[in-house]
């Protein structure tokens, strides 16, 4: 090491307080995502191409059957979704899991940022590094299966994505702080909560296949309120959708608020019982 | 948001107490409940390098964790900065900032540079500040090849002085060190005392609170020092009046062969309450240390034990070093683990 230097005697940087400081919480933590997503091209492989396989899958299938061009479209857009939802669980419902095993949680608990803050800048960094993503499979959809959509109101599709998003995520942070405080295993947690919830969110097939159960699986999961409101925008009548587009959204609505409720709720109580109890932070106890 | 008062203690403690559930294989075996602190009252100055000494699951770590709001207490108050650790957590967080040794804290994929500067951010401290305060610490720390490599591909010594340099980035009012030089090489954690020192002597009011595993580390650094064994302060002083505590005599060192702690009982060697140090297996040998009082000789001691076969293979005898002030409070040696 060199000897110490001027910065002793320097004046303390500022440390600014209220918003500013859950900004740039916030900022930091999203750019840690971003970050990550570019500096790892593998990561593009296992995370657009390999989910993108699936929806192929349904593609060439419903081809195959002669099915109308639509429903290679509402295979489409559940694989793009089928993205997000991935990022949902592993990369917001077990983060804090493994900032545990890192060590980092106990950093961020000991910092005078919110940890809201905190999980909101996962949720974005999230957001846009899988909106990268989801490029490979849009680029399928168009390009190489020539999948046609409606004219779109881009209003109404920016509406319902910026809304699925933020319920989708809202629930991974509630994740995140539940599967800290009741499944240690968090991967089983994921793994357990993926294919059930592809099949009841009719990701590569109208929900309204599913019957009652699709009504059901609206009402409970916000993944598959969101790929049939997505699909009205982008397909009109041909995404024989579930509920009137106006619903959807104000179920998605009612998705996002309460689950960012929830996830603000769980977070206070895993905070509370971690110093309680003395676990959960700490990667050694 | 409450105000303390005009002059209050870095870190104040009254009665604090905390106490953990037992496992319930070990609540099947012994106590329900373990008492990792057991009422401890402390006051450090603002300005004070202080130090807390105690050997393995002595409850240093424990009270650490209480002052930076990772834990709460069972009992007892703990005041930072003259802020209450329970009720104005978030007020306390704003004035300080944890150095764990050991962790590997940070995100691999992130550089040295990106990764500090992340910290920074969670204290709010503006970009424009942050950088220039960044990359200044990154030379402090000898890390200056490395400040665009990604943490994940550093070796152990350099993550930790990142991890140290982290500590600073937003020039905390109470610095927080558990173990900070834990394995780290001797002219790393040289030159990090030499900053930890500079940085609190150069402006007023800024407090490390230490523990370390290193006597010396904590002699040439800390202002006071705090012994702490099974949740309790036994003593809390400046190094040199620890030491006049226990002067008288003489800190004796000795190398035996069949070492058997049973052989050291008996008249000639009566509170003596030696302390077992290594084994050396190599030459069969293990270490005890102890201090003899002015009325003992030395050569009484030594016949003593080869009246009972014990083979005296090496004898050293000393000043009084802080070693031996925490063996006569505590009546083990450091790295011994709280039984």
């Amino acid at each position: 090491m060199t000897a110490p230097d001027d910065l002793a005697r320097d004046a303390p940087p500022q440390r600014t307080r209220g918003f500013m400081l859950e900004w740039r919480a916030m900022t930091a933590r999203t750019y840690v995502r971003i970050v990550g997503s570019l500096r790892e091209p593998a990561w593009i492989f296992t995370d657009a191409v390999l989910p993108s396989l699936g929806m192929c899958s349904y593609v060439l299938m419903y081809r195959a059957l002669g099915a109308p061009r639509s429903y290679e479209a509402v295979a489409v857009v559940g694989g793009i979704l089928s993205a997000f939802w991935l990022n949902v669980l592993w990369g917001m419902g077990a983060q804090l899991y493994w900032e545990k095993q890192q060590g980092q949680l106990q950093l961020y608990f000991a910092a005078p940022c919110s940890r809201m803050a905190i999980l909101t800048g996962m949720a974005l960094g999230g957001v846009l590094t899988t909106t990268l993503r989801s490029i490979v499979g849009v680029s399928l959809g168009l390009w190489v299966f020539h999948v046609r959509v409606t004219a779109v109101d881009v209003g109404a599709l920016a509406l319902v994505f910026v809304i699925t998003m933020t319920a989708l995520y809202a629930l991974g942070m509630t994740l995140s702080s539940l599967f800290l405080l009741y499944g240690r295993e968090a991967w089983h947690v994921c793994n357990a909560l993926t294919e059930p919830v592809y099949f009841v969110s009719g990701l590569f097939f109208p929900i309204r296949a599913l019957g009652t159960l699709g009504y059901v699986s609206a009402a409970l999961v916000p993944l598959a309120l969101g790929l049939d409101a997505l699909r009205q925008v982008l397909l009109h009548g041909a995404a024989r959708g579930l509920l009137p587009l106006p619903i959807e959204i104000g179920g998605l609505f009612v998705f996002a608020v309460a689950f960012l409720f929830l996830a603000r709720f769980a977070l206070e109580r895993l905070e509370a019982l971690s110093k309680h109890e003395g676990r959960l932070t700490l990667r050694s106890q | 948001m409450s105000h303390p008062a005009q002059h209050p203690a870095a870190v104040e403690t009254e009665a604090l107490r905390r106490t953990f559930k037992a496992s319930k294989r070990a609540a099947a075996e012994g106590p329900a409940e373990i008492e990792a602190l057991a009422g401890v009252d402390l006051r450090i100055e603002r300005g004070e390098v202080f130090g807390l000494l105690g050997p393995n699951g002595a409850g240093k770590t424990t009270c650490i964790k209480i002052l930076t709001t990772l834990l709460y207490p069972t009992g007892g108050v703990a005041r930072v900065a003259g802020f209450d650790v329970v009720r104005e957590a978030q007020e306390v967080r704003r004035r300080i900032a944890l150095v764990s040794g050991g962790e590997a804290s940070g995100y691999g994929i992130l550089t040295v540079r990106e990764c500090l500067w992340l910290f920074s951010q969670l204290y709010g401290v503006p970009s424009r500040d942050a950088w220039p305060r960044v990359d200044r610490l990154i030379d402090i720390v000898d890390l200056k090849p490395q400040r665009h490599t990604r943490i994940n591909r550093l070796s152990t010594g350099q993550r930790q002085r990142m991890n140290f340099a982290r500590g600073f980035v937003s020039d905390p009012d109470v610095l927080f060190l558990d173990e900070p030089t834990l394995g780290m090489d001797v002219t790393a954690a040289r030159s990090l005392r030499g900053f930890v020192a500079e940085w609190v002597r150069e402006r007023a009011g800024r407090t490390v609170l230490l523990t370390t595993h290193y006597m010396a580390e904590a002699e040439e650094l800390c202002d006071r020092v705090a012994i702490i064994d099974r949740g309790r302060v036994l003593a809390c002083d400046s190094v040199p009046a620890l030491r006049r505590q226990v002067q008288g005599g003489q800190h004796v060192e000795l190398e035996l062969r069949r070492a058997d702690p049973r052989l050291l009982e008996g008249d000639a060697l009566a509170g003596l309450k030696p302390a077992w140090g290594a084994e050396h297996p190599d030459r069969g040998t293990r270490t005890v240390k102890f201090r003899l009082p002015t009325d003992t000789p030395l050569v009484r001691v030594l016949r003593a034990l080869e009246e009972r076969g014990v083979q005296v293979e090496g004898v050293a005898t000393r000043e009084t070093s802080l070693e031996d002030v925490f063996i006569a409070v505590v009546g083990r040696a450091l790295d011994e683990r709280t039984p």
